[in-house]
């Protein structure tokens, strides 16, 4: 289990702006994803707890150790704090081989565990064929495995992973899936895994952590996050396009329903605890919870809105429609072709779909 | 007439010795200039520069004042013996290997240091099995450079070395000595060998330079 709670101010300088980094959270032994944009403090959060950043306040709790703590003046020197951490560029070193590499990690243990753990993990990650050779012979697949398999020879008792899916192609992407998921079942630590993918952290984490401008917006499992964004800022993040400032005129907790008003149109929606009659919210809906229907002339049904298509895009499963309003509907591609002669749009914003955030 | 290589033997092993002494202590001055903070950092990156920059004589007068005490201090008199050529040419070795390893320091990344440091390896540890053999080639061109300036040093030598043939007259003040004495033939061949000698150290070492920069 480790605690972080840290915060540190970085003035600004010639060729980055000021940033203030503040998050709290723990991680248990299990995949923890930090998602966020590219400058929300997902790096710095890394290097702060292997030790690379120093914060200005706060306490890093790994297991039973302190690693850092503002207040009593301790803050241990990286090669102490038993983080293997897998950073973005692969630092390999270049003068040794695989297997040397690994050693070097594993140097802490006396020399017959040594040998035996670096073996271990040349048979786990599949090694054995590329353990002789230096890192500038491997693809960047090859790398990546090895660099994670080297920062667990050095018994560690966190991961950290800095977007290690970067730059690989789709097959040693689902390598590393593999790769990690086994670490998440083999050793009971937690592994840290910075990543700008949501795929990737709703697929590995058991725990997400979406992260903004150095601050955490919302935590939780990736399903529960998806599910209910905490705001807008979320929503956004996770790329529901679809948001529309709104206000809820009716809320019915007997029937489950609500009414909620946005321009001049009024949707039905299911009924939003926790929110009053009159609150002005963001309503916020995923362009693949959409449907489109023809507009014959007839006037349109309940939750239905007539609307101008603008753009069509083309995506490699699905085809996305972009309307007046803002409105985006991500279509499957079977579903399109069903459509696509359209001349009048209506598009249709079933009930259960809708959510409202702050 | 017969050549007395004497001279260039002397220079070579000088120069020898004053690299090996720059290396020892240059490593450390440099790597501590790339990477640490501390206290009169400015004032040792200025005295390691300043050989380079002070006049000959003036430099030599203050070697002559601090090894003219030596006898007091290690009970053996260094002025006027080739031990002495050593210190002057350990001098204007050491600011030019400090300066390409600082560079070389400073140049080479620093994941692969972190990377060491995260696997629990120790300041020492790093250095010895990362840092120096990454910068290697680098580190080597510096030692050829520092080789081929401790080869050929004059003014301050002469001053507190002498020219004192066979003892430790080295190939630069063989040189002047013989155009002092109309001894044009012999001028031009130590010439002729010295410039082969530093021209083919300096080509060396921006080979090995190019090659660090494009691994």
């Amino acid at each position: 289990m480790m605690e972080v709670r840290v915060a540190k101010r970085i003035a600004s300088r010639l060729d980055s702006a000021a940033f203030s980094l503040d998050v709290e959270f723990q991680a248990p032994p299990g995949i923890t994803a930090l998602f966020g944009p590219t400058i929300a403090g997902k790096t710095l959060t890394l290097d702060v707890i292997a030790g690379f950043a120093r914060p200005d306040a706060g306490r890093i709790l790994l297991d039973d150790r302190i690693l850092f703590d503002a207040a009593s003046r301790v803050d241990l020197p990286p090669r102490l704090r038993n983080c293997g951490y897998v950073l973005r560029r692969d630092a390999l070193f270049p003068n040794m081989t695989v297997r040397q590499n690994l050693i070097f990690a594993a140097q802490q243990q006396p020399g017959l565990e040594r040998h035996r753990r670096v073996n271990e993990m040349i048979e786990r990650f599949h090694l054995t064929d590329v353990a002789a050779r230096r890192p500038q012979e491997m693809s960047r697949g090859q790398k990546q495995s090895c660099a994670i398999a080297r920062a667990l020879s050095s018994s560690p008792r966190v991961l950290l992973l800095d977007e290690p899916a970067s730059g690989l192609d789709a097959a040693w992407r689902s390598e590393l899936y593999r790769m990690l998921r086994e670490i998440r079942a083999d050793f009971e630590i937690p592994v840290l895994l910075v990543s700008q993918d949501l795929e990737e952290c709703c697929q590995l984490g058991d725990e997400m952590l979406i992260l903004q401008e150095g601050r955490i917006l919302q935590s939780g499992r990736p399903r529960q996050i998806l599910e209910q964004p905490a705001g807008v800022d979320v929503a956004r993040l996770l790329g529901i396009s679809n948001l529309f400032q709104a206000e809820i005129t009716a809320l019915d907790p007997g029937r489950n329903t609500s009414r909620v008003r946005f321009g001049d149109k009024e949707l039905t929606g299911p009924y939003f605890p926790g929110h009053l009659r009159g609150d002005r919210v963001w309503l916020c809906v995923r362009a693949e919870d959409l449907r489109v229907v023809r507009h014959d002339g007839a006037r349109p049904e309940a939750n239905q809105l007539a609307a101008s298509l603008l753009r069509v895009s083309e995506k490699s499963r699905s085809v996305r429609l972009e309307f007046s309003n803002d409105i985006s509907v991500e279509l499957s591609r079977q579903e399109f072709e069903r459509v696509k002669d359209n001349k009048e749009w209506l598009v249709e914003f079933p009930a259960g779909a809708l959510r409202v955030v702050s | 007439m017969a050549v007395n290589w004497f001279p260039l033997w002397l220079s070579l092993r000088v120069a020898a010795l004053a690299t090996m002494i720059s290396v020892a202590l240059g490593l450390w001055a440099a790597y501590a200039l790339a990477n640490r903070r501390f206290r009169g950092k400015d004032v040792l990156d200025t005295l390691i520069g300043l050989p380079l920059v002070l006049p000959a004589p003036v430099l030599g007068y203050y070697l002559l004042v601090v090894l003219s005490q030596s006898g007091a201090w290690f009970g053996v008199p260094l002025v006027f013996t080739w031990q002495a050529a050593v210190v002057a040419s350990t001098l204007h070795a050491i600011p030019l290997f400090v300066k390409s390893a600082r560079a070389a320091f400073e140049a080479g990344d620093r994941r692969y240091e972190r990377a060491a440091r995260t696997l629990g390896a120790s300041d020492w540890r790093v250095f010895w099995r990362v840092t120096l053999p990454l910068a290697r080639r680098a580190i080597t061109a510096a030692t050829l450079v520092a080789f081929a300036r401790g080869l050929g040093d004059f003014g301050a030598t002469l001053m507190i070395a002498g020219n004192i043939p066979g003892k430790t007259q080295t190939a630069s003040i063989a040189i002047y000595d013989a155009i002092e004495r109309g001894n044009t033939l012999v001028a031009r061949i130590l010439v002729l060998v010295l410039s082969a000698v530093t021209i083919s150290l300096v080509y060396a070492a921006d080979r090995l330079e190019e090659h660090s920069v494009s691994e």
